[in-house]
């Protein structure tokens, strides 16, 4: 049966001048949940908040059970694919893959393997010895996506991972996604303002609209 | 038509003033050149007070250019990642050694090092005055300005949130530092430590007057030039002036070749 995962208490978060006061909703453990709305609204900011990278004015995240707003990024055991993938310019796609289980402990022959089979499971082992400069769009964000699922996270955080893709690489990337998620059930939560994403993936859908989360049918 | 002649007289005008410059510094350089025979270069650089003075500037360089970039990585992080109360003030002072005039930068050292602290730091710790470590430490202070901005320039440059990418997977500020950043830097670190050395390399007025002009024992190649021109001797002064020309210009053709622009072109 499902149960809340994520759940935000009248969360105020302020960015300068910007604000999102007393923000209220939760995300259901293994759902693929999509936020929508405007440009400018806030999305990026809350994903950059649940995963730590902006401090919370008040109110509490709760991550399955656990008060996780006062905690380092590192420790709240969350995946994050932020918008054009971010990847680490002098790393192989392997190195950055295997970064975050060998800093968890695994041995580099462990790690490695671990993002080898994932690279097979989302069709990016042809990049794998390769550094990112020269990567298209869509193999980055596929790249970005293994990067932040390696560990096996409570929680996938993505920054509109298609969005300025092409039809092709939108399909594979799509795909991807589709495959990562019925592979690992980890709970997502995807920000896009692109409608075809929620046709094609989510489970829930909230929209930002006016400083607040809304839960639409 | 007539737009096109106009379009050719501007660029013709602007070439021309730019080209002057141009011809001024190859002039320079083939006068220079031409004023000595490569046999008199040969046979003033193996003297013994040119030989000591050539290997004391690449050891006191290459240890000033070191410090420098231990100075320049963190500073140039700083001002480039973080905002913080009286940062245009900090900016501003490791801008100084810059812009004060190079007579200046010695004199003040040589006062702070006959101070009462600095005498108590020479007779406990290191003697400074006239010396070796006077040398390192009058090239570290002006060379350290220019690589802050090379590193400032560098980290600038890159993209922040590699940082918080990795801090997200688990690193620590340390990992994410030496594992993300440093090797992104790699290239900028090169060329600022390149242009620290070359500012090293071409100092002469705090050397002068803090570690002083004395033939083989504080003498650098700079301080060669004027030792060997105030005795009347230009072809020993030219050919140690060849020298550092060759040397400046292997500086440029590396940060060139390494790609690095916005800092030496």
């Amino acid at each position: 049966m499902n149960h809340e995962h994520l759940q935000f208490d009248d969360v105020t978060i302020r960015a300068g001048d910007f604000c999102l006061p007393g923000l209220e909703f939760s995300v259901e453990e293994g759902a693929y949940a999509i936020m929508k709305g405007a440009t400018g609204c806030g999305k990026t900011t809350i994903l950059e908040t649940i995963c730590g990278l902006r401090p919370v004015s008040s109110g509490s995240i709760r991550l399955g059970g656990r008060s996780i707003e006062t905690l380092p990024p590192g420790r709240r055991n969350i995946g994050y694919v932020p918008q054009d993938g971010v990847l680490f310019p002098t790393m192989t796609a392997l190195r950055q893959i295997a970064l975050p289980l060998e800093l968890r402990g695994e041995t580099r022959e462990s790690a490695r393997s671990r993002a080898r089979e994932l690279a097979e499971l989302i069709d990016i082992v042809h990049l794998l010895d390769r550094r990112p400069q020269g990567f298209s769009g869509g193999e980055r964000q596929r790249v970005a996506i293994a990067r932040a699922i390696a560990w096996k996270p409570d929680l996938l955080l993505m920054d509109e991972p298609i969005g300025a893709l092409d039809e092709d690489m939108r399909d594979r990337v799509v795909s991807a996604l589709r495959v990562v998620h019925e592979h690992t059930r980890v709970t997502i939560i995807h920000v896009t303002h692109d409608p075809r994403d929620v046709e094609e993936l989510a489970t829930t859908l909230y929209k930002l609209e006016e400083g607040r989360v809304v839960t639409c049918p | 038509m007539k737009r096109l002649r106009h379009d050719r007289i501007f660029t013709i005008t602007i070439a021309g003033l730019a080209g002057i410059y141009v011809l001024l510094i190859i002039a320079l350089l083939v006068s220079g050149a031409t004023f000595t025979s490569p046999a008199d270069v040969i046979q003033a650089l193996s003297s013994g007070p040119i030989r000591y003075s050539a290997i004391l500037s690449l050891v006191t360089c290459t240890i000033a250019s070191l410090l420098a970039l231990w100075v320049a990585i963190p500073a140039g992080y700083l001002l480039a990642r973080w905002e913080f109360p009286g940062k245009s003030i900090v900016d501003a002072i490791f801008d100084i050694p810059i812009v004060l005039p190079p007579l200046v930068v010695g004199l003040f050292l040589l006062i702070l090092f006959e101070s009462v602290l600095g005498k108590l730091f020479q007779e406990h710790v290191l003697r400074v005055t006239y010396e070796i470590p006077a040398v390192i430490l009058a090239q570290f202070c002006v060379a350290t300005a220019f690589a802050v901005r090379a590193m400032r320039i560098t980290f600038e440059q890159m993209d922040p949130r590699t940082e918080e990418v990795a801090l997200v997977l688990g690193c620590t500020r340390w990992q994410s530092f030496s594992l993300v950043t440093m090797p992104q830097a790699f290239k900028g670190i090169v060329a600022a430590g390149t242009l620290a050395w070359a500012r090293a390399l071409g100092e002469f007025g705090p050397i002068l007057v803090f570690a002083g002009a004395t033939r083989e024992k504080t003498e650098v190649l700079p301080t060669t030039i004027f030792l060997e021109w105030s005795i009347g001797d230009l072809g020993a002064a030219v050919a140690v002036s060849l020298l550092l020309v060759a040397l400046a210009l292997l500086v440029l053709i590396t940060t060139r070749l390494l790609g690095f622009k916005g800092v030496i072109g």
